[in-house]
C-alpha cells in the first residue's frame, strides 16, 4: 500500500537521470529519447485502456490532433510558448476524445478497435484534403519558447527534450495515481464482468469515457511535443492508421507491469527502428511484425493470457 | 408502508409471457422464499426489480417511490442488491480485491478518480466481511481458481457491501453439493440476520425454504400461484402439482417419495 | 442525367470491387471469428502475382483472352499457398485466444508480408494493363466505360451467388452455417470444425487474392496497395455486419454508392466519407446492418 510513495521516488529519480542524460548524451541520442518519451505518453493512455480490456487502434486521431493544434496555433495565433501549446494541444485532444468517446464507449473488443480506427481515418482524410494545412506535405513547426526564454540554436533540442521529460514523468505519476484509485482498479473489474460493475453501483460507460479522455489528452500531448521535436507535421506521420498500429505494438511490447514500462518499450522501439532502417528500409516492417509475433507467442503478458482463458470459461 | 411493492408486473418476449401481472408486497425484515419450476419467471422477477430488464407493463415501488425506470446502478444506490444464479464476480482478481472494489464503489457517489482504493479503513472493512462469511482461507486467491461454493458466498458478500435494505438471492445454493447447501445457507443467513436486511431468496430445495423462510411465494408459468406461510403454500394443491411436481391423485403426504399407484 | 448515370455506374463498379475484396474477410470472420488484417497482404500478393503472370503470359505470345484464366490462376495459387501457410502454420495455434490478440497476430503477419512483397518484387511499380483493354468499351452518351470494369459487376454477382448457393444448398455449406452460429455445438454434433476452418480460410484467402488479381490490370501495382485496402475492407465488413455475406453485399453497395456520389459531387470528402458512413451505421446499428440477437447473460 505504500506503492504510491515508492513510485514517486522512482519517477523522481528517473526524471533526474533523464535531465542528466540530456546534458551528457550526444544530439542524436537526445532526439531519440525525446521521441521515445513522447511515444511513451501515448502508450500510457493505451495502458489505461488495456487494463479496462480495450484496445484503441485510433490513438493517431488524438496524436495528430495534438500535433496539428500546435501547428495551427503557432501559424495562425502566433503562440510560441511550449507550455501553453502543450496544454492546449492536450485539451483539444481531450475535448475531441470526449466527443468521440460518447459514441466509442458503447462498443467493446473489435468494434471498439475498428471504430476508433475509423475515426482516426476520418481525420486523416480531412487533413490530406485540406490545402490550408499543406495536405500530404504538411508544414514546418517553428521553434517554441519556454515561458519567455528562447534558447539559442544548439540548446533548442535539449530544451524541448527537458520539457518532454518533465511532462512524461508528471503524466506517469498521474496515470499511476489514477490506476491505483477506485476508478483505475475498476478497469480490471470491467474487463472481467461489466454487469457486475453496474450492479455494484458504478457506471461502466462513465469510467470508460473518462479513461478515453485521459488517453486522448495524453496522446495529444505526445503529438504536441513530437511536432516540436521533429519540427514538421504531416498526416502520414501523425494520423495514418499505421501510426496507431505502432502505438499498439509498443503497448504489447511494454506490457503492463510498471508505469515506466511504456517508456522503456518506446525506447526499445525507437532503437530497433533506427537500426533496422540503417540496415535496410525494406526490412523494418518485417522486423516489427516478427517481433510482435514472437512477443505474442512466447511472452504473453501473464495477466493477459490468464484473462483470455478466464473469459472463455467465465 | 411496504418496503417493496410490485403492481401488475408483466414481461413478454414476443409470444412468450415470462411474467404475468405479478403483484406482491414485501415488508421490512421479512425473509421470503421464492419457489417455482425452471422458466416460471423467478429470475425474470428479480431482473425486473433490480432494473436489469424493463417490464412490459406494471410498476415497482420501493419505499413509496416508483423505481420502475431505474437501472441496476441506481437501484443498488437506493438500497436493493442481489446475488446471481451463476456467481457474477471478477475472476482475474483475488477474492479480497473483489470485496475491496465492491466497498470502494459503495463508498462514494461515484468511484474516486485519484484517491487510492487501498486505504486502511476499506481494508479493515473487507477483512471484516471475509471473517463474517468464513472466507479467511481464500482471501488472497484468484477467484477463477476458487470452488463454486466460495464464489457463491463471495457473490452474496459483494452484494452486501452496499449495506442494502433489501437483498434478493437468486438460488444461493444451486451448483453446490447437497452436503454443502445447509452450510452455506447457515453462513449467509447468519451474516444477513445481523444487518437487519430484508431477504428474498429463490430456492429449489424445499427443506431450505421451510428452514429459513417466514413466507413463501410460489411462481408457475409467470404467475403467482400462492403466497403465504411455508406450511400452507407447500401443502397447496396447485403448488404441489406445478412446482413441487407431484401427481394430483396421491394418498400419502410424503414429499419426494416414490409415487404408488 | 449524365452525372446520375455516371454516379450509378461508377458506384456499381466500385461496389463490386468492394464486395469481392471484402467478402473473403467477412467469411473468415463469420466462421472463425478472426479479423484478418493480412487480408490486405493477400490482396497485394494477388495483384503482384497476377501482374507477373500476365506479363509472362503475354511475353510468351499466347491467345490474349486466355489472360483472364491467368488472373484466376494467380488468385488460386496465392490464396491456397498463403492461406494454407497462414492457417496451418500459425493461426491454428491461436484458436481460443482473445479475438483482439488474434487480430494483432494477423497484423504482425501483414507487416511481415509487406516486406516480403518488396523482397520478391522490388519497389518499382508493375503494370499489366493488357487484359484491361481486351474487352473494349461501352458508351452512354459522352460517357465511356471500360467493359473490364463492367465485367467486375458480373464477377461480383457471380461470386456472391456462388457463395450463397454453397452456404445454403450444399451439405458442407450448411455445416459451415452451423459453425458460424455456434462453434461448440457444431463440434458436439461431430462436425470437423478444424477442417472447416482450414477450408474457410483458404476460400477467404483466394477471394482476397482474387480482389487483387482482377484489380492488377486497372492500376499500377506498388507496395502499399494492401495497406489502403485493409481499412476499406474493414469498413464494408463492419457496416454489413461481420460474418454476413448479404451484409457484405449491402455494405459494399452503400459504401460504393456514397463514395461515387462524393467523388462526383463533393470530391473533398471522398477519402473519409467511407469511415463517416461506417461511424454513422454503427451509431444506429451497433453490430452492423445484418447482425444477430444475443442471448441473455444472467
Amino acid at each position: 500500500m505504500m506503492g504510491t510513495d515508492k513510485t514517486l521516488t522512482v519517477l523522481g529519480a528517473t526524471l533526474l537521470a533523464l535531465v542528466a542524460a540530456g546534458f551528457l548524451l550526444p544530439d542524436w541520442a537526445v532526439f531519440l529519447l525525446t521521441l521515445s518519451l513522447a511515444r511513451g505518453l501515448v502508450v500510457l493512455g493505451l495502458l489505461i485502456l488495456w487494463r479496462s480490456g480495450l484496445v484503441s487502434f485510433g490513438q493517431a486521431l488524438f496524436f495528430g490532433t495534438g500535433a496539428y493544434t500546435v501547428g495551427l496555433l503557432v501559424l495562425f495565433a502566433g503562440l510560441r510558448d511550449i507550455v501553453a501549446l502543450t496544454v492546449l494541444a492536450a485539451l483539444a485532444a481531450g475535448l475531441l476524445a470526449w466527443l468521440v468517446g460518447l459514441l466509442l464507449t458503447g462498443y467493446r473488443d473489435i468494434f471498439f478497435a475498428m471504430l476508433s480506427m475509423a475515426f482516426s481515418m476520418i481525420l486523416y482524410g480531412i487533413l490530406v484534403k485540406t490545402e490550408l494545412l499543406g495536405s500530404t506535405d504538411g508544414f514546418n513547426v517553428p521553434h517554441p519558447t519556454f515561458l519567455g526564454y528562447a534558447p539559442a540554436g544548439e540548446k533548442m533540442r535539449v530544451s524541448i527534450y527537458l520539457w518532454t521529460a518533465l511532462v512524461s514523468m508528471a503524466a506517469a505519476y498521474g496515470v499511476h495515481r489514477h490506476l491505483s484509485s477506485t476508478m483505475g482498479q475498476l478497469g480490471a473489474a470491467i474487463r472481467d464482468n461489466e454487469i457486475r460493475v453496474e450492479y455494484l453501483g458504478a457506471s461502466v460507460r462513465r469510467v470508460l469515457l473518462i479513461q478515453v479522455i485521459i488517453a486522448g489528452a495524453l496522446a495529444g500531448a505526445g503529438g504536441a511535443v513530437t511536432a516540436f521535436a521533429v519540427g514538421h507535421i504531416d498526416p502520414d506521420a501523425m494520423a495514418y492508421w499505421t501510426v496507431s498500429g505502432e502505438f499498439v505494438f509498443v503497448t504489447i511490447l511494454s506490457g503492463t507491469g510498471h508505469i515506466l514500462a511504456p517508456f522503456l518499450g518506446s525506447l526499445l522501439f525507437e532503437l530497433i527502428r533506427s537500426f533496422a532502417f540503417q540496415y535496410s528500409p525494406y526490412t523494418w516492417q518485417m522486423v516489427l511484425g516478427t517481433s510482435l509475433l514472437l512477443i505474442i507467442l512466447f511472452l504473453p503478458n501473464g495477466l493477459w493470457s490468464l484473462y483470455a482463458r478466464l473469459r472463455k470459461g467465465g | 408502508m411496504a418496503l417493496l411493492e410490485t403492481r401488475g408486473l408483466t414481461k413478454t418476449f414476443g409470444s412468450v409471457t415470462a411474467a404475468d401481472n405479478i403483484s406482491v408486497s414485501i415488508e421490512a425484515q421479512e425473509v421470503i422464499g421464492i419457489i417455482g419450476a425452471n422458466g416460471a419467471g423467478k429470475t425474470t422477477f428479480v431482473n425486473m426489480v433490480t432494473g436489469y430488464q424493463k417490464p412490459s407493463s406494471g410498476s415497482i415501488w420501493y419505499r413509496g417511490q416508483d423505481i420502475t425506470p431505474h437501472g441496476p446502478r441506481q437501484i443498488t444506490r437506493l438500497g436493493i442488491c442481489r446475488s446471481f444464479q451463476v456467481p457474477q464476480v471478477f475472476p482475474s482478481l483475488s477474492l479480497f480485491d473483489n470485496l475491496l472494489i465492491s466497498l470502494g464503489v459503495a463508498e462514494g457517489e461515484r468511484p474516486a478518480i485519484w484517491r487510492p482504493l487501498r486505504r486502511p479503513h476499506l481494508h479493515a472493512a473487507a477483512e471484516e466481511i471475509v471473517a463474517r462469511y468464513d472466507l479467511a482461507s481464500y482471501g488472497g486467491q484468484l477467484v477463477a481458481l476458487l470452488p463454486q461454493g466460495v464464489r457463491k458466498l463471495l457473490d452474496i458478500a459483494m452484494a452486501m457491501a452496499h449495506r442494502p435494505q433489501l437483498i434478493l438471492l437468486d438460488e444461493p445454493t444451486s451448483g453446490v453439493s447437497v452436503g454443502e447447501k445447509f452450510g452455506i445457507m447457515d453462513v449467509v443467513m447468519g451474516a444477513l440476520r445481523d444487518t437487519g436486511v430484508t431477504v428474498l431468496f429463490i430456492e429449489h430445495d424445499m427443506e431450505i425454504i421451510e428452514r429459513y423462510g417466514s413466507r413463501v411465494v410460489a411462481f408457475a408459468e409467470g404467475t403467482i400461484l400462492a403466497d403465504g406461510a411455508p406450511r400452507d403454500v407447500l401443502a397447496d394443491e396447485q403448488v404441489r402439482r406445478y412446482v413441487i411436481g407431484e401427481a394430483l391423485h396421491r394418498s400419502s403426504h410424503a414429499r419426494g417419495g416414490a409415487p404408488h399407484a | 442525367m449524365l452525372t446520375f448515370v455516371a454516379i450509378l455506374v461508377d458506384g456499381l463498379i466500385y461496389s463490386s470491387w468492394l464486395f469481392v475484396v471484402a467478402v473473403g474477410l467477412t467469411l473468415i470472420f463469420g466462421v472463425m471469428k478472426i479479423l484478418n488484417v493480412a487480408h490486405g497482404s493477400l490482396y497485394a500478393f494477388g495483384a503482384y502475382a497476377s501482374a507477373s503472370l500476365i506479363g509472362a503470359y503475354f511475353n510468351a505470345g499466347w491467345a490474349p483472352l486466355g489472360s483472364f484464366a491467368v488472373i484466376l490462376l494467380a488468385a488460386l495459387i496465392i490464396g491456397v499457398a498463403l492461406g494454407l501457410l497462414m492457417e496451418r502454420g500459425l493461426l491454428r495455434f491461436m484458436y481460443g485466444r482473445d479475438e483482439v490478440i488474434i487480430v494483432l497476430v494477423t497484423y504482425a503477419v501483414f507487416l511481415i508480408l509487406e516486406d516480403v512483397i518488396i523482397l520478391i518484387w522490388g519497389t518499382s511499380p508493375y503494370f499489366a494493363y493488357q487484359p484491361y483493354s481486351l474487352l473494349g468499351t461501352a458508351s452512354f452518351g459522352v460517357l465511356t466505360f471500360s467493359n473490364y470494369d463492367l465485367a467486375l459487376i458480373g464477377l461480383s454477382v457471380f461470386i456472391g451467388g456462388l457463395l450463397w448457393w454453397g452456404l445454403t444448398a450444399t451439405r458442407q455449406g450448411k455445416m459451415l452455417q452451423a459453425v458460424i452460429h455456434d462453434r461448440e455445438m457444431a463440434l458436439a454434433f461431430g462436425i470437423d470444425v478444424t477442417r472447416m476452418f482450414t477450408i474457410t480460410f483458404v476460400i477467404g484467402a483466394v477471394l482476397g487474392a482474387l480482389g487483387g488479381a482482377v484489380t492488377a490490370p486497372q492500376i499500377s501495382v506498388t507496395p502499399g496497395i494492401g495497406v489502403e485496402v485493409i481499412v476499406i475492407a474493414f469498413a464494408v465488413v463492419v457496416v454489413g455486419g461481420m460474418g454476413s455475406i448479404p451484409g457484405a453485399a449491402v455494405g459494399a453497395l452503400i459504401v460504393g454508392m456514397i463514395r461515387a456520389t462524393a467523388v462526383h459531387l463533393i470530391p473533398q470528402v471522398e477519402l473519409f466519407v467511407i469511415y463517416a458512413v461506417m461511424s454513422l451505421v454503427l451509431a444506429f446499428r451497433p453490430k452492423g446492418l445484418f447482425s444477430r440477437a444475443e442471448a441473455r447473460k444472467i
